[in-house]
């Protein structure tokens, strides 16, 4: 939509009501139903489906991880309600081991792309893209609108599979063939990983055209004066996250139609030499490692496409807060463009014990490690943003540190794991979890939490509950550690993650204690999650409304818009930007927003 | 009926925290939102400051608590598993040390730089001297880590010594097979197309291949201590993965495409229950690639012994070809005949 298309809201209405009113014969001045909050092209609305739709994923996700937390702390246990909801599933009300392994496999897939990716990304991006370049909307709506409706119908595919009589996919989410191209091999592997590709392709388009169209929008329709060096970090880092979606989903796409072929055409890109239940099939020179390639070219860019809007969201969301600039921008600007990069080199690093030669398996060890340096100079620039600022610990400030606080923690247990001669020994144990859990499942949460209570108030003119917020964010921050922490010390011990049951072990059973514990925390860390999403349903019709345009004191645009912005989000021209996004606490100011034009009085910086 | 009362607490315990969540938004209409504001700040800062302390304690009190259930204070059984202790203890170092100051300075800060109405933040945008150093630093730390990394990781995967027995592993869900190459010190050549399992030929073993009549099948891998033993590795069906946590070692069993690893065990079995203090310790081979519904339970034993303990258990193993053949005699009334291979093997030097 082209800017001098929009003198103002009021025109915008006016327009749409006349075409509306040329198709249906009643009269009327407000949108439908149908166009306003179902097919919108509102990038507002959009961001709140992509939220709302992955807000109920997060809810099933995260119940699939305590029904298995329940397994593994329980395994002697049995409870009978789970047979009457699950019935042959949980037989004698225990889980069997198929379904252990389905909500293993369902949770990765919900949370990694549903969730994190869908949930996180295309939330935000949608939402603050166009309210913090000065855009009236993206460059193209109806792509945006056929992005969510393609994840959408992702949604109601991958929904399905829970249902069918063989199970959903149960093979890991990363589906590594053979095991996901022979249903001989698994029940998961039959009807279920069928619809899993279908999902998963449709997500994959929702995926690209929203990439596409953030792209263009970010480089195309920046209001005047907004050069790409005066863009809030937020949309630098959403700005890198489409690109690598776009290169790298493709990838993914043409991986997952393979494997289509593999399983209902007859092909052999991935299988040789089977021979399964006893049955010899006659396939023979596919390679099972190179759906990994596949797989992990997309799969490791993946995680810096749900970690990096969350950096983006943090750095923001903690300088206003400190009321003090984010330290550092331009270097907080080539680290992320560095980890883009370098995204895309270190795929293998998941490979160093397929077989891989080992030669090359040293060249991903190098390029991995240097993932370090950028995240370093990332958690330092954090760190000195907070020094000898004047913190306001809003929720959204809470969960910004807690961020910080993890991707610590995580991004420390990347060396081990990067490099190749310890993953000798940490590769699938319980180490790993731990790692990518903290660094990309938690961390990239917090990113998400942080972005949801700051841009509550946008969303909805509504304010959620401080205190149900911070009970959340406390029980959210401890019981992660106390999840994830003592992980570390099962992956030390050698533990391969994805066991149903570790009783006939000699060298895991050690930890059944520790299972226990952990699983208990699982359940009251999601009852706190549950907490959230109660506060965020109640705050958007109950919540204190919010009276100021700019209630965070913030220097975007988006805290220009009124309280309840309509389609096109500035009711008269859109505003003209003059300088950075960052002028907290400069020449005893509190803030100076981005529209306030340079007096010649200000000191230089 | 545990499960209805736990859920009736969890909605109590939602509907009191509704509650006083609802009512502290009122009192702080009431007693103005500025001075709520502080006090919530102060306490969240305070908590911060908690979070730190009880957080480093609770990671003390962690590693007490599970340290001697890892394998950290325990010797690595394998050559290669001393290099990756080596490795994993420089790293433990490097990150411990960086995770604890950058934690105590993240929380330390958020405690120390609370909002108070007296203070005005300090405007600092950037500092190209301070980038240089937090770039330049770690950059130096990695390159100690990648170096000695990749140091270890080329000894580790160079190619086995002449002298290593071989010992096949072939993966199917859900358990192990195990092949030993005989006299010869060759395995036979094999042929998926001829697995029968029902005939004695699991491992779809070419028996046309005069090197495979002496080849021995058993269920249960036996080493000879300090001798470098090299793992042929196999599946049949999906990929497993060869998990070796006392060893150190790690290989993935991928269908058609074979796989080696090589180390020398360093300390038999009975040593290890020794020194764990677990008369039932054994050696596990755990499959650490999700191989299907039976994965957690696909399990093998590794017995590491003395050349004579390992002589006598490979001398009434009788080949596999010779155990097919006298199953089926009139079929190929040649095999049994075959002088070389009937023999009991002789203990492979």
């Amino acid at each position: 939509m082209n800017e001098s298309t929009f003198q103002g809201q009021q025109v915008v209405t006016d327009t749409q009501s006349h075409v509306h009113d040329t198709h249906h014969e009643h009269h009327h001045h407000e949108e439908s139903f149908i166009s306003k909050y179902v097919f919108s092209q509102d990038h507002k609305t959009i961001a709140k489906q992509f939220l709302i739709t992955g807000m109920i994923w997060a809810i099933i996700g995260g119940l699939f991880s305590v029904l298995f937390r329940l397994q593994l702390g329980y395994p002697e246990a049995t409870f009978p309600f789970l047979e009457d909801i699950f019935g042959r599933w949980a037989q004698g009300g225990k889980i069997s081991p198929d379904f252990y392994y389905a909500l293993v496999t369902m949770h990765g897939t919900i949370l990694v792309f549903f969730v994190l990716t869908a949930g996180l990304s295309g939330t935000f991006a949608n939402l603050l893209i166009p309210l913090q370049i000065g855009a009236r909307d993206m460059a193209s709506p109806m792509l945006n609108m056929l992005s969510y409706w393609f994840f959408f119908g992702a949604s109601v595919v991958m929904f399905a599979s829970l249902f069918v009589q063989t199970g959903p996919a149960s093979g890991g989410w990363t589906i590594y063939p053979p095991l996901s191209a022979l249903g001989q091999a698994s029940d998961g592997s039959k009807i279920g990983m069928d619809l899993w590709l279908v999902s998963m392709a449709l997500f994959i388009v929702s995926s690209l055209l929203g990439g596409l169209n953030y792209i263009s929008t970010i480089l195309n329709m920046r209001t005047k004066g907004m050069s790409m060096t005066r863009l809030p970090l937020t949309i630098w880092a959403i700005f890198f996250t489409a690109i690598l979606g776009v290169l790298s989903f493709p990838v993914l796409l043409s991986g997952a139609i393979l494997l289509l072929f593999d399983r209902n055409l007859g092909t052999s890109f991935y299988l040789s030499d089977i021979v399964v239940k006893g049955e010899i099939l006659p396939n023979e020179g596919g390679s099972a490692i190179l759906f990994q390639h596949l797989f992990w070219f997309l799969g490791h860019p993946e995680v810096y496409i749900i970690l990096l809007p969350a950096m983006g969201m943090v750095s923001e969301v903690m300088s206003i807060n400190a009321r003090k600039p984010i330290f550092g921008y331009l270097a907080m600007v080539a680290s992320l463009f560095a980890i883009c990069v370098l995204a895309f080199l270190v795929w293998a690093h998941h490979m160093f014990v397929t077989g891989l030669n080992p030669f090359l398996g040293a060249f991903f060890v190098l390029l991995t490690l240097l993932i370090a340096i950028p995240s370093a100079i990332k958690v330092f620039n954090w760190l000195t943003t907070l020094w000898r600022g004047n913190l306001r610990f809003t929720p959204g400030m809470l969960f910004s540190i807690g961020f910080v606080s993890l991707f610590i923690s995580g991004g420390l247990t990347g060396i081990f794991l990067g490099n190749s001669t310890l993953d000798l020994h940490l590769h699938d144990t319980y180490f790993v979890v731990a790692h990518f859990h903290i660094v990309m499942g938690v961390a990239s949460f917090f990113g998400m939490f942080a972005g949801v209570y700051h841009w509550f108030p946008k969303m909805y003119g509504r304010n959620m509950n401080n205190t149900m917020a911070y009970i959340h964010f406390w029980i959210t921050l401890v019981g992660a550690y106390l999840i994830f922490w003592p992980m570390h010390y099962q992956g030390f011990s050698g533990m391969p993650r994805r066991y149903y049951d570790y009783a006939n072990w000699e060298s895991f059973k050690q930890f059944i204690e520790l299972n226990r514990f952990i699983s208990t925390v699982a359940m009251v860390v999601f009852a706190a999650q549950l907490l959230m999403v109660f506060n965020f349903f109640y705050s958007i019709f109950k919540g204190r409304k919010v009276t100021s345009e700019n209630p965070w004191g913030a220097n975007t645009l988006e805290w220009t818009t009124p309280v309840n912005p309509g389609h096109g989000n500035w009711p008269g021209e859109i505003p003209e930007v003059h300088r950075w996004a960052y002028d907290y606490g400069k020449d005893g100011r509190n803030f100076i927003p981005q529209t306030e034009e340079v007096s010649e009085h200000e000191s230089k910086h | 009926m545990s499960g209805y009362f736990i859920l009736a607490i969890l909605g109590l315990a939602f509907l009191v925290v509704f509650q006083i969540a609802k009512a502290s938004e009122y009192v702080s209409v009431l007693k103005g939102e500025e001075k709520t504001f502080q006090q919530n700040n102060r306490i969240n800062a305070f908590l911060f400051m908690a979070f730190l302390v009880l957080g480093l304690i609770g990671a003390y009190w962690c590693n007490e608590l599970f340290y001697d259930k890892t394998l950290l204070g325990k010797p690595s059984a394998s050559d290669h598993g001393e290099k990756i202790d080596v490795m994993m203890w420089m790293t433990i170092a490097v990150t411990g040390v960086v995770f604890v100051i950058t934690q105590i300075l993240l929380f330390w800060f958020s405690w120390r730089y609370q909002y108070t109405e007296k203070r005005k933040a300090f405007y600092y945008p950037h500092n190209n001297k301070l980038e240089l150093l937090w770039t330049v630093v770690p950059a130096l730390f990695l390159t100690v880590l990648v170096g000695f990394g990749l140091y270890y990781w080329m000894g580790i995967t160079k190619d086995a010594p002449k002298e290593a027995q071989v010992v096949e592993i072939t993966g199917k869900q859900f358990n192990w097979l195990v092949r030993y190459p005989g006299k010869d010190g060759v395995l036979g050549r094999k042929n998926y197309r001829l697995t029968d399992a029902s005939s004695g030929n699991a491992l779809g073993v070419d028996w046309e291949d005069a090197s495979s009549h002496d080849d021995v099948e058993v269920s249960e891998v036996h080493l000879v201590v300090n001798k470098p033993v090299k793992f042929v590795i196999n599946a049949q069906d999906v990929i497993h993965d060869v998990g070796l946590p006392h060893f150190r070692m790690k290989m993935d069993a991928v269908p058609g495409i074979p796989t080696t690893i090589w180390f020398t065990p360093k300390i038999t079995t009975a040593e290890m229950k020794k020194i764990t203090g677990n008369k039932d310790f054994v050696y596990e081979i755990s499959c650490d690639q999700m191989c299907g519904s039976g994965h957690y339970a696909m399990r093998g034993i590794i017995v590491v012994e003395t050349q004579e303990e390992y002589n006598a258990w490979l001398s009434d193993k009788k080949p596999q070809y010779v155990t097919v053949k006298e199953a089926a005699p009139a079929a190929t009334p040649a095999a049994a005949v075959d002088s070389a291979a009937a023999k009991p093997i002789a203990a492979v030097k």
